[in-house]
């Protein structure tokens, strides 16, 4: 990747707020890599703990090639475990629905519905980023979280219009999700410098294709849109997270952080 | 494939055999088993479980009791018969040293 | 991973109880060193003992994620993250692939999983120790990964044609984990005074339970309860405990010397004569204690493995009942690409 013609950043986009751009998609990845690879051996079939691997491993990727590109840019000198494992919790930049605790499988597979279709917009617009390196991983990506939203898609069906017990507990993770969704298109300011520049895309602009996909999965399953909920969750972007991402992060980070300068 | 009968089980799921098309121009070739509620899901589940090294170009399954195959016991009846038709495999055939192509 | 088997012993009339026509068919097979076929008639004591060894070796590989994947949340770089997550996902696998084999023999994996879950079927006791820093991650790749594969490569030659059909692809795919677990160590041995400490504890508690995998000796004192003689004339196992324990002795020590790491045993040296590493008696009551349940994690580690597939139950359910009011007709087959 050090060709130049694909290294560069069109010269009009403002580093900074890119470099924040980048980050945000990065740590979306790589916080619901961390949170599916919990699941592994604690899956309701050995079958399906293959799937969420497969799931976490390419959002992991997603996560190692992002980070790798806001480093760059930066040009502070950090790599991708300088900035997964050195930042403070305020420096990281997900939205709260992948920093949320593990629940019951209809919680995991109604979150992994919402975060693949908006992924799938997402990377379906960076493949026209101006910036080379983010379209190729959009390129990569897409292929990707398109199996991650059919998976979940596969799933919400099948419990939702599965027994009665499954439809409720289905439409109970609709539920415990939803306070989370509306982060997802928020627009903070460095998407919105990263829009203008022709390097990013508007989160605001990703919003309907996203829950198109979700409504029409949902009503395959024969379950309901759930209510509009009482509050919901805000600040992810600009470093402002739940209770739960303390916790995370303190576990992700510790081992790295108690050898200083230590390569693994 | 197995003897194993219908589960009485509700959250057991049924067997199903994976055959893997490795490259172009290749058959498929039975990879092995696994468990899936329905073929969509088989699918599925045979490509995380048999393609995870990209080992396969395509998939089919089936479910495994849909099979049926020559018992051994039948073997002889099967396949003996065909030891003695030499005369199908190109090496029965003399022809002389220099004709070409043949 | 860990194709030993040394459970209690079959009766000698479940093995001797069978008609003439088929031993003579099934020795004929075995003795040209041909496979054997799931639909190929076999004494009853072969079938029970393949399902057996099968569902422990299966077991193995599904209870052995969990030490594992104990660490995926705290691994210390984002590559070692990755490569631990393949990894535990292809233990998964080669789970899959064992059951899958032992289900030729005519049992249901449920059957399997539920003798797992209540203790009737055991899986490898290395198992039952704990992963208690980083560099448990790398040792359990260097020397059980290492120990697995001793046992793993001879059972690519099993007669069973399913067995060994699935430890072909597992020995292959296994290939990296073993390297893995020595890169993780060899970095440690390279890195700060606290890492080469955590490498070198990571051994001591490893190198025995690693010995005790082969399972008891073929002789002597201690060895008791094998089934090596019988197996062995069955084309399941083609090479005596002893003789793989020595074989992983002597190819671990140099890599040992190479990392910089003592073994834990004051025994060992150089035989020139026997032109093998000697070493030290291995703790026989501390492997038939774990064994039979008194191990720091047995109790730990079933009781993960239960409550996954209780907590899983209603979504199995689930997708029976999706699957039963949307059946196709005529549709068993599909097809991707």
């Amino acid at each position: 990747m050090s060709d130049p013609t694909t290294t560069e950043v069109p010269s009009n986009a403002p580093t900074g707020d890119y470099t924040a751009y980048l980050l945000g998609l990065a740590d979306d990845a790589l916080i619901y890599a961390h949170r599916l690879g919990e699941w592994l051996t604690r899956a309701p079939q050995i079958e399906e703990d293959m799937a969420l691997g497969n799931v976490g491993l390419d959002l992991l990727g997603q996560a190692r090639s992002l980070l790798t590109r806001a480093g760059e840019l930066e040009g502070a000198g950090r790599d991708e475990d300088d900035l997964a494992y050195l930042r403070d919790e305020r420096e990281f930049r997900n939205v709260h629905l992948v920093e949320q605790p593990r629940g019951d499988f209809g919680h995991e597979m109604a979150r992994m519905l919402w975060f693949a279709s908006y992924q799938h917009e997402l990377y379906s617009a960076l493949l026209d980023s101006t910036d080379q390196v983010l379209a190729a991983v959009a390129a990569k990506a897409i292929k990707e979280v398109a199996y991650h939203r059919d998976h979940a898609g596969q799933w919400v069906v099948r419990l939702g219009d599965g027994t009665e017990v499954s439809h409720d507990r289905m439409q109970a993770g609709l539920a415990a999700v939803a306070p989370y969704v509306a982060e997802l298109g928020d627009d903070d300011r460095a998407s919105v410098a990263a829009a203008e520049a022709g390097v990013g895309i508007l989160p605001s602009a990703l919003v309907e294709g996203t829950a198109a996909h979700v409504r029409a999965v949902v009503a395959q399953a024969t379950l309901s849109m759930p209510d509009e909920p009482r509050w919901r969750s805000r600040g992810g972007r600009e470093g402002v997270h739940s209770e739960a991402m303390g916790y995370l992060l303190a576990e992700m980070q510790h081992i790295h952080r108690s050898h200083p300068g230590a390569t693994w | 494939m197995t003897d194993a009968g219908p589960s009485t089980s509700r959250d057991n799921w049924p067997l199903w055999e994976v055959f893997v098309r490795a490259k172009r121009g290749l058959s498929h070739v039975h990879s092995g088993s696994l468990h899936a509620p329905d073929a969509t899901l088989a699918l599925r589940n045979a490509r995380d479980l048999y393609t995870r090294r990209q080992e396969g170009v395509s998939i089919w399954v089936i479910r495994s009791e849909d099979i049926t195959a020559s018992s051994p016991d039948e073997r002889d009846s099967f396949f003996d018969p065909a030891g003695d038709k030499v005369y199908r495999h190109a090496s029965f055939y003399e022809v002389p040293e220099d004709v070409e192509y043949l | 991973m860990y194709g030993n088997d040394f459970g209690e012993p079959l009766n000698a009339a479940e093995t001797a109880d069978y008609a003439d026509a088929v031993q003579e068919y099934f020795d004929g097979l075995i003795d040209a060193d041909k496979r054997i076929e799931p639909r190929d008639a076999m004494p009853e004591g072969y079938r029970k003992t393949l399902i057996r060894q099968i569902a422990q070796h299966a077991h193995s590989e599904i209870i052995g994620m969990q030490p594992e994947g104990n660490w995926i949340t705290r691994a210390p770089s984002l590559r070692r993250k990755a490569i631990l997550m393949a990894k535990v996902q292809d233990e998964a696998g080669h789970g899959l692939y064992l059951y899958s084999a032992a289900e030729t023999l005519g049992v249901d994996r449920e059957e399997l999983l539920d003798k797992l879950h209540n203790g009737q079927q055991k899986y490898s006791s290395i198992f039952n120790y704990p992963t208690l820093t980083w560099a448990d991650a790398g040792a359990i790749g260097w020397l059980v990964d290492g120990a697995a594969i001793m046992n793993q490569v001879p059972l690519c030659r099993c007669s069973y044609g399913p067995y060994a059909r699935a430890m072909i692809r597992v020995c292959k795919e296994e290939s990296f984990h073993q390297r893995q677990g020595f890169e993780i160590l060899w970095t440690l041995s390279q890195g700060t005074p606290e890492q080469q400490a955590m490498a070198q504890d990571a051994a001591n508690r490893w190198w025995w339970p690693s010995l005790m995998m082969f399972g008891p000796p073929d002789t002597g004192e201690a060895a008791q309860g094998g089934h090596t003689a019988q197996n062995m004339a069955w084309g399941i196992k083609r090479f005596s405990n002893d003789d793989l324990r020595q074989k992983f002795v002597d190819m671990t020590v140099p890599q040992a010397q190479k990392l910089g790491l003592t073994l834990p045993d004051p025994d060992l040296r150089w035989n020139e004569e026997r032109g093998h590493w000697d070493f030290g008696e291995i703790d026989w009551d501390e492997f038939w204690r774990v064994l039979k349940g008194d191990g720091p994690c047995n109790e730990q580690r079933i009781t993960h493995r239960r409550r996954a597939h209780e907590e899983g139950a209603w979504v199995r359910e689930a997708a029976n009942a999706y699957a039963a009011k949307h059946a196709p007709h005529n549709n068993t087959v599909q097809e991707v690409a």
